[in-house]
């Protein structure tokens, strides 16, 4: 039997990006795409302020929050590229610009319960159809929605939340895009990255291979497609 | 008759949640439970942006942007503490592993029926947080409220008027003048602040309260 020769791959896996624009350069209008975040712990601003430079409009926007202050998905907002929002909790003191397109029902809003949400975007990453949770049974969040009595509890059907794309933030990355992530920054990073068909993340730091220890990967890369170094220090409250 | 300010009911909350406990605390009023929390018991604070073992508030200048609670408020970890992503989170409040959430509320009624999350005017935007999973997920539900809205009427109701949170999942009421238990067959009276009768307490309230039997 002959030997084969050793296959050199010329393909080596390099998901590092030059820049956030070249990251999210082909988001078409009309994407679905949800953010990473919790205020502002994890929110990814860099990828945020280049979605707005890029252009695409008519977004489906998945976060937690309708933004706050006058930047970030604020901001966005504010450009009048969302033409829905899904999140928890749009109501803040400085969420004037979702309030003001709220009241001249210039955007679309599905108001879901946190943990919901959270779970709708689980269950899209893990290939899974819908699912039965006690959250919000004979509230109105629940009304038209299909419930069904388990054992002794009520539940309500909720259906997964699929994205193109998801933007998040996180600390440290290597080639292969695996993850590391920042104390609270984490929230709903993990769970978008693999609800999305095309996952991009901002990090504070890209690492060599194999400088993550692998019982501390948080986000494996096979959730990550595209990841860029914006070079930050450790955020401080202002 | 003395009524609770904010700090006595905090404290007064406090004074029930037994060592060992996991406790959430909801924005607003809740959060001010943790500051009077018994020196030496040992409580694990949880919060639905990720994280078990909330520590005090950080010094003036040693806040982290990173390390916050679900108000969005910057905090500490304690020894031991955790993170851990939102599926999580809330996979530890609506499977039950919490022992207590404490909220706030707009209305409770005879039931246990909660409303806090909606004032349900056309005009208001609606935000619900985590609010629904906890009312349905934590072992136990305590609202800590003021008794009387503004007008003076009273916030515990026989049908709320205000959107529901959650269905018959309050399961004690703290205001600034008395704790109630909302049982299956309605309301007892745990215990009313100094000055204020049982009478009285029924006189304010408007739906019918009964006297806990073995009343501390």
């Amino acid at each position: 039997m002959r030997q084969c020769s050793a296959i050199i791959s010329p393909l080596v896996i390099n998901k590092f990006f030059a820049s956030a624009e070249a990251a999210l350069a082909d988001i078409p209008d009309g994407a679905t795409v949800m953010i990473g975040g919790f205020g502002n712990a994890g929110m990814p601003a860099a990828l945020i302020d280049a979605l707005i430079a890029q252009g695409a409009r008519d977004l489906t926007i998945v976060n937690n929050n309708a933004g706050n202050g006058d930047t970030g998905l604020a901001a966005l907002l504010k450009a009048k590229r969302v033409k829905k929002i899904l999140c928890s909790f749009p109501r803040q003191a400085d969420s004037w610009h979702f309030d003001a397109l709220y009241r001249a029902k210039e955007i679309e809003l599905e108001l879901v319960p946190q943990g919901t949400l959270a779970e709708r975007i689980r269950a899209a990453g893990a290939g899974i159809g819908g699912f039965y949770t006690p959250t919000a049974f004979g509230t109105r969040l629940a009304e038209g929605k299909e419930t069904r009595r388990i054992g002794d509890r009520d539940y309500v059907l909720e259906f997964p939340i699929h994205a193109d794309y998801a933007l998040i933030k996180a600390d440290r990355a290597d080639r292969w895009g695996n993850l590391t992530y920042r104390m609270t920054a984490r929230n709903f990073a993990p769970i978008m990255a693999s609800a999305a068909k095309c996952t991009v993340v901002q990090v504070r730091e890209t690492v060599e291979l194999g400088a993550l220890d692998p019982e501390m990967v948080v986000t494996p890369g096979i959730f990550v497609k595209r990841v860029v170094k914006i070079a930050a220090p450790l955020q401080k409250a202002a | 008759m003395k009524k609770l300010d904010r700090n006595q009911m905090a404290a007064r909350v406090a004074r029930d949640i037994p060592d060992g406990s996991i406790v959430n605390l909801g924005i607003g009023l809740p959060t001010l439970v943790a500051e009077h929390l018994p020196k030496g018991r040992e409580i694990i604070l949880h919060s639905e942006n990720g994280v078990l073992g909330i520590g005090p508030r950080p010094a003036p200048g040693q806040e982290d942007e990173d390390l916050m609670n679900a108000g969005k408020e910057p905090v500490t970890l304690l020894t031991g503490g955790s993170y851990f992503h939102h599926a999580d989170s809330f996979a530890m409040i609506r499977g039950r592993h919490l022992d207590f959430c404490v909220l706030g509320a707009f209305q409770v009624a005879v039931n246990g029926d909660l409303a806090n999350w909606h004032t349900g005017g056309a005009d208001a935007i609606p935000a619900v947080g985590g609010a629904m999973d906890l009312a349905v997920g934590a072992k136990k539900v305590l609202v800590m409220m003021e008794h009387l809205t503004k007008k003076g009427e009273s916030k515990i109701v026989e049908r709320c008027t205000y959107p529901l949170t959650g269905a018959r999942c309050v399961n004690r009421i703290y205001t600034d003048l008395a704790v109630i238990d909302v049982k299956a067959d309605g309301l007892h009276v745990v215990e009313t602040v100094d000055g204020l009768s049982f009478e009285e307490l029924q006189r304010l309230t408007g739906v019918p309260l009964k006297r806990m039997l073995t009343a501390a």
